[in-house]
């Protein structure tokens, strides 16, 4: 185990942590942005050091391909060839086979996929997954599993979950540098409770340093999505951290954090960003659209960015998805935002002042008090009250 | 604006002091004014600008002509101008464009950049001479219009066209000259005409400009354009040079001390490399460790490896052309004060000699490795 996770302060099932690894004492709960090729897209290291950013997220099955893994591991590992001193984490590059190629296939044995680069017959196996994370050299590295959608039903959900169950032993038999790297176990289990309890129960079995919850953002409904997230952090381990993986919305993360998980990922802030969509506490602003041409006001006014200090919602309008500084600037705003969100989840459970920035968070967002009932339903579980800012449903349509 | 000649060398080339009211401190000539893009400079972040030589790098050319989209002059004036628009208080955009002249008027007041030039009627050089007369023609008429339409706003650069007729850009030296302009702005180069033709048109100009005023040369980028520029008597460059080489993925590297000869590690490789500058998208970067150039202090190499640039641009990174842009702008920028460094040390011409030396140099040695 190459990690150390400290709880620092609690508000029932929120935690705020200190969590070691062997590049960077992190936060959390944390975010961390996606950069896929070894870049986050549109920002220099220095930015994204002076942003707060913690983790950051490369795609094994980008890396491996360009420039390769055994390039990086030549170059003296990830960090060094990207120049970034703070941590790194690499995914299984299971979820990007089966995501991008149309013609993957599982089998025990692993991920049979066709190679983008001559279109030959490949598979990558559990060992193979760890090997080539080994040679990246992230800090904390994920196990190959069996990703399934989630509006999947029936057996294959059973067999997905029974085969990550038996591929964790194949990737901890195959890490070679667990004093250096940590493996991350993943539980799948769809949407059933008895499934997803019976993966817990395996992983925790085997002692990982840290677990993730795989197969949501697939298309689930929110209220499917909160309550495995719910059932997952009750049954991990206190003292070990957990990772949600693809999510995501600020809404999911503060909703998640409030269930007691302490670390997301998601491609959304950087992407929306590159279409013109930026992030505000109100929830979003289309920079695209034309009642920006003559808006003289920083994108948020309460924020305390770069892009916030010196640019109007008018200059950004005109370089939006027609210049690269459009982009980059916009990407530098949402990320900064996704991270402050991480830095006022942290430091409102330290403070004991958690259930305040709750309710703030959502009273911005829906003013008129239309909080999602998911919302309202997980917030009970985690032990939150948000009454103060939460019309009830009875009456929710009448004030429409 | 203030601008005063310090120094000469060579007969014509000279270095000067250019004093602006938004720059901190006064800029140097001969001065590169940086391309911008909707008036940032492409893909440098502006919090990364301040990394860049200063005040070298404030000068900065704004194109009215992205403006004419996207965002009207009225909600420019809103915001308080360019240095209010672009967060850059201490930068110093300089504007021009093609527009009919009140309208061009009207979005220059909107602007509010520090120099601005008259409107001119570029054409290249294999146009008649009717069709150059009538540009000459037409150049002075908008630069009177330009003049009656405002006097508020900047320091007003009248422009000087004339294509390849030395007697036509004579003729319109005199007249922009004869006019009240606080500089020149010298167009219709780079359009055709070649780099022999070129100094013969140059020094007709300059002869019969003021001495006292800066005179900007819009069209002449590369370093060996540059010196010939230089050479002339023009202090200030505008140059989208820098942008074409980074979006083809080409990094500067030829010394910045340009007396030194540059004999050793000349290297090969496939695609359109000189010895000023490479290709980082040749494989034999893939493994490369170093920085671009050695010793250089540029944040590209201060923090990046060629073989991370060349996997940047493999996978089509926009980082690629951050890192690239930011090393490429310093590099140019340095080029610049070595040039100053030699006018003000009187080797101008030796320094001239020196650089286009070494490329030659280059040049034999990789046609001699051709024929092997």
């Amino acid at each position: 185990m190459a990690l150390r996770f400290e709880v620092l302060g609690r508000f029932n099932r929120a935690r705020a942590a200190q969590l070691t690894l062997p590049h960077f004492v992190c936060q959390t709960p944390l975010f961390m942005p996606v950069g896929t090729q070894g870049t986050i897209k549109g920002l220099a290291t220095d930015q994204l050091e002076e942003i707060g950013c913690q983790i950051i997220l490369g795609n094994t099955y980008h890396l491996a391909l360009r420039p390769t893994s055994e390039l990086i591991d030549e170059m003296g590992g990830i960090h060094k060839f990207m120049n970034w001193p703070r941590a790194m984490l690499t995914d299984s590059g299971g979820f990007q086979m089966v995501s991008l190629l149309h013609l993957a296939d599982i089998t025990e044995k692993g991920v049979t996929f066709q190679s983008p680069v001559d279109g030959k017959p490949m598979l990558l196996t559990p060992e193979e997954s760890i090997q080539i994370q080994n040679r990246i050299g992230a800090d904390i590295i994920m196990a190959l599993d069996d990703v399934v959608k989630t509006t999947i039903t029936g057996p294959r959900i059973e067999e997905a979950m029974y085969r990550t169950l038996r591929w964790i032993d194949r990737c901890i038999a195959a890490h070679q540098r667990p004093s250096e790297q940590n493996l991350f176990g993943i539980v799948q289990g769809g949407l059933d409770p008895v499934l997803r309890d019976i993966c817990v129960r395996g992983l925790v079995e085997r002692n990982l340093p840290g677990y993730a919850i795989g197969g949501l953002s697939g298309g689930e409904s929110k209220d499917s999505f909160w309550r495995v997230v719910a059932q997952c952090t009750a049954a991990l381990p206190e003292d070990k951290p957990r990772y949600v993986m693809g999510v995501g919305y600020p809404l999911d993360i503060v909703v998640c954090s409030a269930l007691g998980a302490d670390m997301y990922d998601c491609v959304y802030p950087t992407r929306t960003a590159r279409f013109g969509t930026a992030l505000i506490p109100e929830g979003v602003l289309k920079l695209k659209h034309k009642a920006m041409a003559e808006d003289t006001r920083p994108i948020d006014p309460t924020c305390a960015c770069m892009v916030c200090k010196n640019y109007t919602r008018a200059y950004i309008h005109c370089l939006v998805t027609k210049d690269a500084m459009g982009s980059q600037l916009l990407s530098y705003h949402n990320l900064y935002y996704m991270l402050k969100l991480s830095r006022d989840l942290h430091s409102s459970i330290i403070q004991g002042t958690f259930p305040e920035f709750v309710c703030n968070f959502l009273h911005t967002m829906f003013p008129k008090g239309d909080v999602p009932e998911w919302v309202c339903n997980a917030m009970e579980v985690a032990g939150i009250d948000i009454s103060s800012c939460c019309t009830p449903f009875s009456s929710s349509q009448d004030l429409d | 604006m203030k601008f005063a000649v310090k120094a000469w060398s060579s007969g014509r080339a000279r270095a000067g002091v250019l004093q602006l009211g938004s720059c901190p401190s006064p800029i140097e000539t001969p001065a590169l004014l940086l391309s911008t893009r909707k008036g940032l400079p492409p893909f440098i972040p502006p919090d990364l600008l301040p990394s860049l030589p200063s005040p070298d790098s404030h000068l900065l050319h704004v194109s009215s002509l992205h403006f004419l989209e996207g965002i009207s002059p009225q909600t420019i004036s809103d915001i308080g101008g360019l240095h209010k628009m672009l967060g850059l208080p201490g930068h110093t955009p300089c504007g021009r464009s093609l527009v009919k002249p009140v309208e061009y008027v009207e979005l220059i007041s909107s602007l509010r950049p520090n120099i601005w030039a008259s409107l001119a009627d570029e054409v290249p050089a294999w146009v008649s001479d009717k069709r150059n007369k009538t540009s000459v023609d037409r150049t002075i008429r908008w630069l009177d219009e330009c003049i009656q339409l405002n006097r508020a706003v900047g320091s007003v650069f009248g422009s000087v066209v004339g294509g390849s007729s030395v007697q036509e850009r004579e003729r319109c030296a005199q007249e922009v000259a004869s006019r009240s302009v606080s500089g020149y702005w010298i167009g219709g180069f780079g359009l055709g005409e070649s780099m022999d033709e070129r100094p013969a048109l140059l020094n007709a100009v300059t002869d019969i400009l003021e001495e006292e005023k800066p005179r900007l040369v819009s069209g002449l980028g590369l370093p060996e354009e540059v010196l010939q520029g230089v050479s002339a008597g023009i202090d200030i460059f505008d140059s989208t040079y820098i942008y074409h080489l980074t979006l083809g993925g080409f990094a500067l590297t030829f010394p910045l001390d340009g007396v030194e000869t540059y004999v050793s590690a000349f290297q090969l490789t496939n695609i359109g490399s000189d010895q000023t500058k490479i290709n980082l998208r040749a494989t034999i970067y893939r493994k490369d460790t170093s920085p671009i150039v050695e010793n250089c202090n540029c944040y590209t190499c201060q923090n990046h490896t060629k073989a991370y640039i060349n996997h940047l641009l493999n996978v089509h990174e926009m980082l690629a052309q951050i890192l690239l842009e930011i090393h490429n702008t310093h590099h140019y920028l340095g080029f610049f004060r070595s040039v100053r460094e030699a006018i003000k040390s009187g080797n101008f011409e030796q320094f001239r000699l020196k650089f286009s030396g070494s490329k030659r140099y280059h040049l034999a040695s990789e046609a001699a490795v051709a024929c092997m």
